[in-house]
């Protein structure tokens, strides 16, 4: 479903990303480990398309189509969600407005029709809920006055709505008390689990991994992926860190 | 009688469009007054009109615990004016919430001069500005505390989206204080659209058009966001933005 191959990206023309090669079939969830500095979000980055991140070598494929040839938009047209390590805040755009609109526009590029008024309060408030979140969170602007918490919250309510075919989800565990990381966790399996779906799990730690099971786990150091293995792979490097399980 | 035709000397005239001015002058020479009675609220929506120019002069009188609140979108396609000369007596409450959004060679104006008279007074002054082509948007607010007007709280907040490299924005706050137990701020920036917010918005599948202008929109349109209804103010603005952005 997404296919790296060989993948350099620099940024400010500083190497961050040094052959990374990764391939996600569809119905899987895979989880990319690794120390700080060792490029995550920078691959998170590149794959939706962040301005500023440049390839320099090797490329991508999203269901087939070369990924890197398109722009944002077109990414998340296509059916690729980022959830962001720091939601960003839009003050004066309501949540409701911001994710009817993004859904809509991209329900056009598909040529699907749009979601009525009526139709999309439904579809958010189902999410909401589904979520633990409060449906009045949804009236207001985008992310701010949200706690970290509840903006990783915000961003799996968005995730819920706009049900994308592949999610790259960039620390979504961070900032979590244990309440919430076990229903973001229960969203990601029922948003994401499906034969026809992927997932690229972006995270430090374990704890998500104990609520969504990865396929496959790889380790990402200095820009390229050291070890892959099963799910126990997560838990040597819980066990013993990222320095020795490199090794 | 009619007052002088202004000149560019005097401040508050600075950046005007004279030109455009002149022909419709007679009848805005004179302003408009009006009196908000002690402990009384005003609010008033100032919509723009059809008009190449309008100008809007008026003179509010807050008497002892009054209240005014006064929303605007000047979106003149020549030249739009709006001019407030407002007097705060004990314990009086002010607010303004406007917007200059400007295309082509238009000039929108406002100008306030805020004059806290009695003890206690507060004033609040909010201005977006969203100008592309050759637009000039400006904002001259003098504020004065009289001798005897302590505890004054006064806050102006001006911020200014120019979209082309023609467009211009001007921003001039200025304080004239005479009395030593007062709160004064004022704030200002000009400057262009996020990145990481046009980022957001294009990651989840907006356009890079429509992603500017929802961001724009959301820079205007926080400023109704306290008004009794503000459906009118916030489609007007939202039309002017759709003449901005294009």
């Amino acid at each position: 479903m997404l296919e790296i191959t060989n993948l350099h990206a620099t940024v400010a023309d500083k190497p961050i990303l040094n052959g990374v090669s990764l391939n996600v079939p569809a119905g899987e969830v895979h989880a990319i480990m690794g120390p700080n500095g060792s490029g995550k979000s920078t691959l998170a980055y590149v794959l939706a398309g962040r301005p500023g991140y440049e390839v320099s070598e090797g490329g991508a494929t999203f269901l087939g189509r070369d990924l890197l040839a398109m722009e944002p938009h077109e990414r998340a047209a296509a059916g690729l969600f980022l959830g962001f390590q720091y939601p960003v805040e839009i003050p004066g755009v309501s949540m409701l407005q911001f994710v009817r609109e993004a859904l809509n526009t991209q329900r056009r590029a598909r040529g699907e029709a749009e979601l009525s008024g009526a139709e999309f309060i439904k579809l958010a408030r189902e999410q909401a809920k589904l979520l633990g979140m409060d449906a009045e969170m949804l009236k207001r602007p985008v992310n701010v006055g949200f706690s970290g918490g509840e903006k990783k919250r915000a961003e799996m309510v968005q995730m819920g709505i706009i049900n994308p075919k592949f999610a790259v989800l960039d620390e979504t565990d961070s900032g979590l008390d244990i309440d919430a990381l076990k229903s973001v966790g229960a969203g990601i399996n029922r948003i994401m689990r499906g034969p026809d779906k992927g997932v690229l799990l972006i995270t430090h730690y374990q704890r998500l991994l104990d609520y969504v099971e990865p396929d496959k786990v790889h380790v990402l150091n200095a820009g390229r992926i050291v070890r892959s293995g099963g799910p126990e792979l997560a838990k040597e490097l819980e066990r013993e860190g990222y320095v020795e399980a490199a090794a | 009688m009619t007052a002088p035709f202004p000149t560019r000397k005097q401040e508050e005239w600075r950046y005007a469009d004279l030109d455009a001015l002149r022909p419709v002058w007679q009848q805005f020479a004179e302003p408009l007054t009006l009196t908000v009675g002690p402990g009384e609220s005003f609010e008033k929506i100032w919509l723009p009109g059809d008009e190449d120019v309008l100008v809007r002069r008026v003179q509010i009188a807050l008497e002892a615990g009054a209240k005014a609140r006064i929303y605007v979108l000047n979106a003149a396609s020549e030249y739009g004016r709006t001019e407030l000369e407002v007097s705060l007596a004990e314990g009086a409450d002010f607010e303004l919430f406007g917007a200059n959004i400007g295309t082509g060679l238009s000039t929108n104006e406002i100008v306030t001069n805020v004059r806290h008279v009695g003890v206690g007074g507060r004033s609040r002054q909010t201005v977006r500005s969203v100008l592309n082509g050759k637009a000039t948007g400006s904002y001259l607010g003098k504020v004065e505390v009289a001798r005897g007007a302590q505890q004054t709280d006064a806050e102006q907040s001006v911020k200014a989206m120019l979209l082309d490299r023609g467009a211009t924005a001007n921003c001039k706050p200025e304080l004239e204080i005479f009395a030593d137990d007062v709160k004064c701020a004022h704030g200002a920036s000009v400057g262009e659209l996020d990145a990481m917010q046009l980022f957001y918005a294009e990651s989840r599948g907006l356009d890079p058009a429509s992603a500017r202008a929802l961001l724009l929109e959301g820079f205007v349109m926080g400023l109704w966001d306290s008004a009794k209804d503000a459906d009118a103010i916030g489609e007007a603005a939202r039309e002017a933005l759709r003449r901005v952005v294009g």
